[in-house]
């Protein structure tokens, strides 16, 4: 069998909603996968940090605040200057459909809006991660 | 409510139509389902009889409205006396912008005011903090000094309106600001009328803007209480939540219990700081969610009441009525509004605005249709107002108190959300009450647990979500949400640039320095916080002191 997927769970920002976070981050987990929670309240540089440091495939982004335009092109872009841009980043949320074309652009994966499920998610890392 | 020989006389009546005649047409029509269950997932029978609440005792249980245990209702006339105030939750980008919409909500006929501040607010930054970047005018208002309140409030008088101010670590601070505007506007504060969230535990459990650690907040909190008992008495000085917690995803029973057994700890705290019950406690207020399941939500609401009751007269010996009464606010329920189809988001809200009304609410927030997509739009929000005024002037349920009392369903479920919530609380009493709870991470993983089970149920397609995973169509892209400018964060910085030049600096320190010293003390600290606001002094000066002196909260994060 192939080594399980690592993937960092991150709660970028100040907002404090954590349910998306929490359940998707078990969804990953009875999924088989290796999840690591952030908790709340982390900046760009110790969501970075972070996943270097746990030698995650995958960081996973949560935001219900609207900061998401700000915060998200700031973590691939810092990803990238600590040439760990092979890790696959996805995020989640409230998240306007007209701001999700520029966030891809700037090198999310892929952006999940409610109502998703979370097998959508899981099956998206599991097509996507780089092996 | 029944004799025994009635109950007897039921039981066997219901026996011979349960073999008679169902167990026949089951035979050829089978139910929909093997189990039916509630929003919260309770067990849901078939049929309740007056043998489902045969220990329920009318004077005991349910008694007047207006009366103990306030299971009808807190008032005697309820909605006939004054209808439930409409108070929508609004504020964004910047103080003058969240003006216009307040005055536009006012002549709209919305009767209370509910600031929305953005998260560094909430978490005692300005907004020239490096983590405040992106975060700036986005979820609420910006308000960084005393200047920005003023604005906020200019043109609508303060003995006038209600204010509710969902503000919780700095909650001292935001008052003490609302009260230096009234006073500007020659309004002394024994006039103001409002609430402030001021509730931290459960922003420890659920809503994660809380600042300080545990002690100091609970010492800010009874701070507030005792100034207020004697400066600003007819002040909500707290709005006890059960929002967050349910949003969070927790069933309707812990709901209750959680937000029941945070009360109990600000009700002791108090008492351990050496106020006496009956002088803070009637001004202690409640807020719950409303969802959609429209018969369990009412029967919550009135085991909400009655339990609080007893509560306050059984473990804190409160003498006055009006320490026992549970006033709550209500809002719809955020989480059960989807982004496919949201238009369908309208039915949800009015449904969830009856389970309120029929559980007696005193004042209320409706959602608008957009807000799984975006802030609400000017439309959405007067739509969401719409269905409070139908619902009160057209359906009839305002006319008169507490219309589902009697329901055999709605008492049996009534008795079952009190027990379950009391079981709860005994439950953390045993863990040394709810701010150990919450250190412990058990209230935040029984919460946890609810959540991952209802998204599991939704998955599988046991659980209905119209529109999410059944009658789904094919949607364009909804059109006219509401964008929040994003030189909101510029002009923020602009004007604090501009105030921290022109303030007298000398007093702004003066002022601080005064806080530092009271906080490392035991005095009350609202005169010390009143008097740097009023000189100017910044909601991140202010709090960046009390964070010096206090230290900061730690998360117990738990999956």
């Amino acid at each position: 069998m192939d080594k399980p997927i690592r993937v960092l769970v991150a709660k970028p920002g100040l907002d404090g909603h954590d349910r998306g976070a929490k359940v998707i981050a078990r969804a990953f987990r009875d999924a088989g996968m290796e999840v690591i929670y952030t908790g709340l309240r982390q900046t760009p540089e110790q969501i970075v940090a972070t996943a270097i440091q746990e030698d995650v495939e995958v960081v996973a982004m949560s935001i219900l605040s609207g900061a998401h335009n700000h915060l998200f092109p700031k973590v691939v872009s810092m990803l990238k200057e600590k040439g760990a841009d092979d890790m696959l980043v996805v995020g989640g949320g409230v998240i306007p459909d007209d701001d999700i074309p520029a966030l891809k652009e700037a090198g999310v994966a892929e952006i999940f809006t409610p109502g998703t499920p979370t097998s959508q998610a899981i099956q998206f890392i599991k097509q996507n991660i780089k092996r | 409510m029944a004799d025994k020989d009635n109950q007897d006389v039921i039981s066997k009546a219901k026996r011979d139509w349960e073999e008679q005649r169902l167990e026949k047409l089951l035979s050829k029509r089978p139910e929909r389902k093997d189990n039916f269950v509630t929003g919260s997932n309770a067990e849901v029978q078939r049929l309740y009889t007056p043998n489902d609440v045969e220990g329920l005792d009318y004077l005991e249980d349910l008694g007047f409205p207006g009366e103990y245990p306030y299971t009808r209702g807190v008032q005697p006339t309820m909605y006939r006396g004054r209808l439930w105030t409409m108070r929508q939750y609004a504020g964004f980008a910047t103080a003058e912008e969240s003006n216009k919409r307040y005055k536009y909500l006012l002549e709209q006929g919305q009767t209370g005011l509910s600031v929305a501040f953005d998260l560094p607010t909430q978490i005692g930054y300005d907004s020239d903090h490096p983590l405040s970047e992106g975060e700036v005018g986005k979820v609420g208002v910006a308000i960084d000094s005393l200047k920005d309140m003023e604005i906020l409030f200019g043109g609508i008088p303060l003995d006038k309106v209600s204010t509710s101010m969902t503000i919780n670590a700095p909650a001292a601070v935001l008052l003490a600001m609302y009260i230096a505007v009234a006073e500007k506007q020659g309004v002394t504060p024994d006039k103001l009328n409002g609430t402030i969230q001021n509730d931290i535990l459960k922003e420890y459990i659920a809503r994660g803007t809380y600042i300080f650690p545990t002690q100091p907040s609970m010492r800010l909190i009874t701070d507030i209480f005792e100034y207020c008992a004697k400066q600003v008495p007819k002040w909500n000085t707290i709005s006890i939540s059960g929002y967050h917690i349910r949003e969070a995803g927790s069933t309707a029973s812990q709901e209750v219990a959680f937000t029941l057994a945070d009360g109990i700890a600000y009700v002791q705290a108090a008492i351990n700081a050496g106020l006496e019950v009956d002088e803070f406690a009637p001004r202690l207020s409640f807020f719950f969610n409303s969802h959609n399941d429209l018969l369990e939500e009412v029967a919550k609401f009135r085991a909400a009441r009655r339990l609080w009751a007893r509560i306050m007269k059984d473990r804190f010996n409160a003498k006055n009525p009006k320490s026992m009464m549970l006033r709550f606010h209500t809002q719809t329920g955020g989480s059960t509004l989807t982004a496919q189809q949201p238009d369908n988001n309208v039915v949800r809200v009015a449904v969830q605005t009856l389970a309120a009304v029929l559980g007696g609410t005193q004042s209320l927030h409706t959602n608008s249709r957009d807000e799984a997509l975006a802030l609400p739009s000017e439309e959405s929000v007067r739509i969401a107002l719409r269905t409070q005024q139908i619902v009160a002037y057209e359906s009839g349920v305002a006319e008169t108190v507490d219309p589902l009392a009697g329901s055999y369903y709605v008492e049996a479920m009534t008795d079952r959300i009190e027990k379950e919530a009391s079981e709860y609380i005994a439950k953390i009493d045993e863990l040394g009450g709810a701010p150990r709870a919450i250190d412990k991470g058990f209230i935040q993983k029984e919460i946890q647990d609810s959540a991952y089970r209802y998204q599991m149920e939704v998955e599988s397609g046991e659980r209905v979500v119209v529109g999410v995973n059944k009658f789904q169509i094919k949607e364009e892209t909804p059109k006219g949400l509401l964008k929040v400018d994003p030189r909101v964060g510029e002009m923020q910085k602009a004007k604090l640039g501009e105030l921290r030049k022109s303030r007298n600096n000398v007093k702004v320190s003066e002022a601080l320095e005064g806080l530092k010293k009271a906080a490392g003390g035991d005095e009350n600290l609202m005169p010390f916080i009143l008097d740097a606001v009023r000189e100017y002094a910044t909601l991140g000066e202010v709090c960046g002191v009390l964070r010096e002196v206090f230290g900061e909260y730690k998360q117990s994060v738990v999956l």
